[in-house]
């Protein structure tokens, strides 16, 4: 056997099956009963655009120092698909396991004397138990949970716990579910010297935590901040967000007394029209929102310049995925940043708004709603599939009661009786931001919005001096909205630094781990994790306070890096890229490779 | 659309509606189409019709999308808000404003090039969804701001006014209203007062899309010898099948009609429509025997007008996605968020 190093609570299981087997509810157990066990866990889905028949792979990385990203190594993969059985085996990382399905005979052109392979009759087995073809083929999913519970130390009795609570109205399945976990625990016990040096050891319960997805918590927010109109046209892989409002209204919007909708969702018949329903909506005093990908935001920009011109507050949530064109839409990647800043023609700015986790991406849902009414313009939610798709373990949600939402400027009839006459585009406050009045209410309010020239009193012009003086006052918004992005994050180094990095959304958290390995070999680096934009002060000043700054994103353009050469005064040559590009979440390396080899190569050159 | 404010003079006697409101009270601000446009026909009708349905402005949405005719809802009813949204795309923006506020009273004005062409998919949705409004299509055949190109629904033969001629087939959209599971399909003549107000009125009470397309003769670039949209035209082939009394909710039907011949349609709302057979063979309410009939006079050149189709039982928007009765947007916001215990108790689920 190939001498592996002990490594508990630290370690990368990745499971490869087909599409369609049912395999998610077994990873999700797989999942869930680590983090019971008290361990961080992160859970990756790197899945086809397939609905049936395609391989599929699920990546659980435990780690005890709370580590999230995507590591790069696979301590123990389940190889339960014959189609991927070869390229599954070469991704084994040195002295780890392997473990397969032996009813059938595996022949491997390459053989890996440097890993341990464990064969496991789970067809075999799962067929002799049970005898419906579709209970066998989604028993023997579950069939090596059992296998890993045993050889990886996952207590069985959560296991237990958890199929008792999945199944409460279903005591069969509970039972069945158990059946298959024993078939492969007694294995893997009765064959195998268990349990293995990669294992899982209870380290607590992880209270206080809890394990979503980011579409699922950006639902959450649209719920909580009171949204009452959602449109969309379905899209992978922002159709879950849209999947998860609908339940949750279903659960909480619903009157108890006639049990009728508190709430309208319309399924669109294109992007087009789901952005002209949330403005239209919006325009009447509903809070209401788009879930949508980069292929979605092109047909939206239309719309989306006609919101900025005539100011109607709207929320686009932009779940990214790899462009351009259909891209491979099941993958990941941050390269919308410069389509969403400035969608559509003419002169265009939009806040972004840049969630790192499902925490982020609740909050700033709630935040999108009170900017875009506060500011009465488009509001963009960039979140990416990473985000938005996988499972995280992040910190309980928390709610204030007290909160209330920021409608912003509006008038109601009491206000115009105040009011000699109501003008719709009027600086009155010297913010750039102008009242709005909702149709339904006061004739007095009456006004007719348009994306054609307009003058401050919101009349139809063609005079330049008019145009000018409305655009210009766009501007004006434009540095109010600086207030009101979310603030970035700086993490310091331990020591005095002349090096940066800017990094944003789902990098945050292959940069910690890599920022953490780089200053354990004396490489210090200031982190700021920029939240929004337009970029504040702040952002100004950590770029004037460094001698180098890394940008690290995820896309071939070096998107965001671009964005801060145009809306600050940064200078080009101290700001350099790290990309990664490839459709799979980034992992440290990347970064901590990044970061070594520039600064390295410097070092080279001055000695030179 | 320059901007025009017309004077406002005083008349002492002037008529108010139920409501204590001016027929002018219903007016917008002047039109800048050309001088004898089918459009400002209906402009027109439209602000004889809301003014006897005693309609407070401030209840109207008007929305279109761009074109001449979409520069309309400037003309009518200033205390309405209006919404001049981007080409082919009025229907989306109705669909939020209604999702948002279901008792707005719904006005979307359109043209060929807007609902035939570039808006054709969000037009046909909004029959689909029978989204609650009166959907105008105001037909000239052409594109008139950029100066004349046909339109899908032009006729094949028409000729141009620079004499190019249509070979393509016509989009009607009356009968792809219909096609489509439309409730509520017309067709007027802008220069038919006397049918258009009714029909407004009707398509105001219809509880679904009424869809309402209008021939309505460009003056500058498509009312020549060999249009098939010129006044001369649509006068000499204007066939209409039914004709339409608009009788409103708390008022007697005192007119007497012959049974079979006069169709009493209750609406929703309860007003009345009297359909008034022109052609005692005509059933609007058979949607096959409707297009076999238009389709039958289509290859004759005759433009059938009336109210050619009506099922007042289809349900709308709402009703299908079984929204609450009222505007989303009078909700207090304590009832739309569940509260941090709610939040607390759902997240025991996700561990």
């Amino acid at each position: 056997m190939p001498a592996t190093q002990s490594r508990i609570n630290d370690f990368v299981i990745k499971i490869a099956t087909v599409n369609g087997t049912g395999s998610a509810s077994a990873n999700g157990l797989l999942m869930k009963a680590l983090f019971r066990m008290g361990i961080p866990v992160t859970g990756k889905n790197l899945f086809p655009s397939n609905i049936q028949g395609l391989p599929t792979w699920y990546e659980v990385r435990a780690n005890r120092d709370g580590y999230i990203s995507r590591s790069g190594r696979v301590d123990v993969m389940v190889a339960m698909n014959a189609q991927t059985y070869e390229r599954d085996m070469r991704e084994v990382t040195p002295g780890g396991f392997l473990i397969y399905d032996s009813t059938w005979p595996r022949r491997a052109v390459e053989v890996r004397e440097d890993i341990t392979v464990l064969g496991v009759p789970l067809a075999a087995m799962c067929n002799e138990r049970f005898k419906a073809s579709r209970v066998r083929i989604l028993m023997k999913n579950i069939a090596y949970v059992g296998v890993l519970s045993a050889l990886m130390g996952i207590d069985r009795s959560i296991l237990q716990a958890l199929l008792e609570e999945t199944f409460a109205t279903k005591p069969k399945l509970v039972e069945s579910n158990l059946e298959a976990i024993d078939i492969g625990y007694q294995y893997a016990l009765e064959n195998f010297t268990c349990p293995l040096p990669v294992r899982a050891q209870t380290m607590g319960d992880n209270a206080g935590k809890i394990l979503i997805d980011g579409n699922a918590a950006a639902a959450l927010g649209c719920l909580y901040a009171g949204a009452t109109v959602g449109a969309w046209y379905p899209i992978t892989p922002s159709t879950s967000l849209m999947d998860a409002f609908k339940g949750y209204c279903q659960q909480f919007r619903r009157d108890p007394e006639n049990g009728r909708n508190n709430y309208c969702i319309v399924q669109a018949e294109d992007e087009l029209a789901a952005a002209g329903i949330v403005l239209g909506a919006s325009w009447c005093g509903a809070r209401a929102f788009t879930p949508t990908s980069g292929p979605g935001i092109s047909l939206m920009s239309e719309f989306i310049g006609f919101a900025y011109y005539a100011e109607i507050p709207s929320v686009f949530f932009d779940v990214q995925r790899v462009g351009p064109s259909t891209g491979m839409p099941t993958r990941t990647q941050q390269c919308d940043i410069l389509l969403c800043a400035y969608a559509s023609h003419g002169d265009t700015r939009h806040p972004l708004l840049l969630p790192s986790d499902p925490a982020e991406c609740f909050e700033m849902a709630v935040h999108a709603f009170d900017m875009a009414e506060r500011l009465q313009t488009p509001i963009f939610v960039l979140s990416d599939l990473d985000v938005g798709m996988n499972d995280w373990m992040i910190p309980e949600l928390a709610w204030d009661d007290s909160y209330r939402p920021d409608r912003g400027k509006v008038l109601g009839p009491a206000d115009l009786d105040e009011l000699e006459k109501f003008y719709r585009y009027l600086d009155r406050d010297g913010d750039g931001i102008p009242y709005r009045t909702y149709p339904g209410e006061d004739a007095r309010g009456a006004y007719f919005v348009r994306g054609s020239g307009h003058n401050r009193f919101g009349g139809y012009t063609e005079d330049g001096e008019e145009y000018r003086d409305v655009l210009d006052r766009l501007l004006v918004k434009w540095d109010t909205a600086r207030g009101l992005v979310p603030e970035p994050v700086l993490q310091a180094a331990a020591e005095k630094t002349s090096v940066g990095l800017i990094a944003f959304g789902s990098s945050d958290g292959a940069v910690t781990e890599a920022l953490d390995e780089l200053a354990e070999e004396g490489i210090d680096v200031d982190y700021l994790r920029i939240r929004g934009f337009p970029f504040n002060s702040e952002v100004q000043a950590f770029l004037d306070g460094h001698e180098t700054v890394f940008v690290v994103e995820q896309n071939r353009d070096a998107q965001m890096r671009s964005l801060l050469l145009m809306e600050t005064q940064a200078c080009s040559t101290k700001l350099i890229p790290i990309l990664h590009y490839n459709g799979m979440p980034i992992p440290s390396d990347c970064v901590v490779q990044g970061v070594a080899s520039n600064l390295g190569n410097r070092k080279k050159e001055a000695a030179a | 659309m320059t901007f025009i404010a017309k004077p406002r003079v005083e008349l002492p006697n002037e008529p108010v509606n139920a409501i204590g409101l001016r027929l002018r009270d219903y007016e917008g601000v002047g039109s800048t189409l050309c001088a004898g446009c089918g459009h400002d026909s209906i402009t027109a009708a439209i602000i004889q019709a809301f003014w006897e349905l005693s309609l407070r402005p401030e209840r109207v949405i008007k929305l279109s999308g761009i074109g001449c005719s979409s520069k309309t809802p400037a003309y009518f009813i200033s205390g309405a808000h209006g919404f001049n949204s981007v080409h082919g795309r009025m229907p989306s923006v109705a669909t939020g404003a209604l999702a948002a506020n279901r008792d707005l009273v719904c006005i979307g004005v359109s043209g060929d090039g807007d609902s035939l062409s570039i808006g054709f998919g969000q037009f046909g949705h909004a029959v689909r969804r029978n989204l609650n409004m009166l959907y105008i299509i105001e037909n000239n055949g052409v594109y008139g701001l950029t100066k004349g190109q046909f339109s899908a629904s032009a006729d094949p033969g028409s000729k141009a006014k620079r004499g190019e001629v249509n070979q393509m087939q016509c989009i009607d959209a009356a009968e792809t209203a219909i096609a489509l599971g439309g409730a509520f399909a017309a067709r007027s003549f802008s220069g038919d007062r006397e049918q258009l107000v009714p029909l407004i009125k009707a398509g105001i009470s219809h509880p679904g899309c009424a869809v309402l397309d209008v021939v309505s003769p460009c003056v500058t670039f498509n009312d020549h010898e060999g249009s098939t949209k010129s006044y001369a035209y649509t006068r000499e082939h204007y066939a209409p099948a039914v004709q339409t009394d608009y009788i409103p909710r708390a008022e007697q039907i005192t007119a007497e009609y012959e049974e079979g011949q006069t169709l009493p349609v209750t609406m929703h709302d309860g007003s009345t429509l009297l359909l008034r057979k022109v052609d005692a063979e005509y059933d609007p309410t058979d949607r096959s025997a409707v297009l076999r009939y238009l389709e039958a006079h289509r290859s004759r050149g005759e433009v059938v007008t009336g109210l050619l189709f009506i099922n007042e039982d289809l349900p709308e928007m709402h009703e299908i996605a079984g929204t609450r009765q009222g505007a989303l947007t009078a909700l207090p916001f304590e009832t739309l968020n569940p509260g941090s215990a709610a939040l607390a108790e759902l997240q025991r689920r996700m561990r």
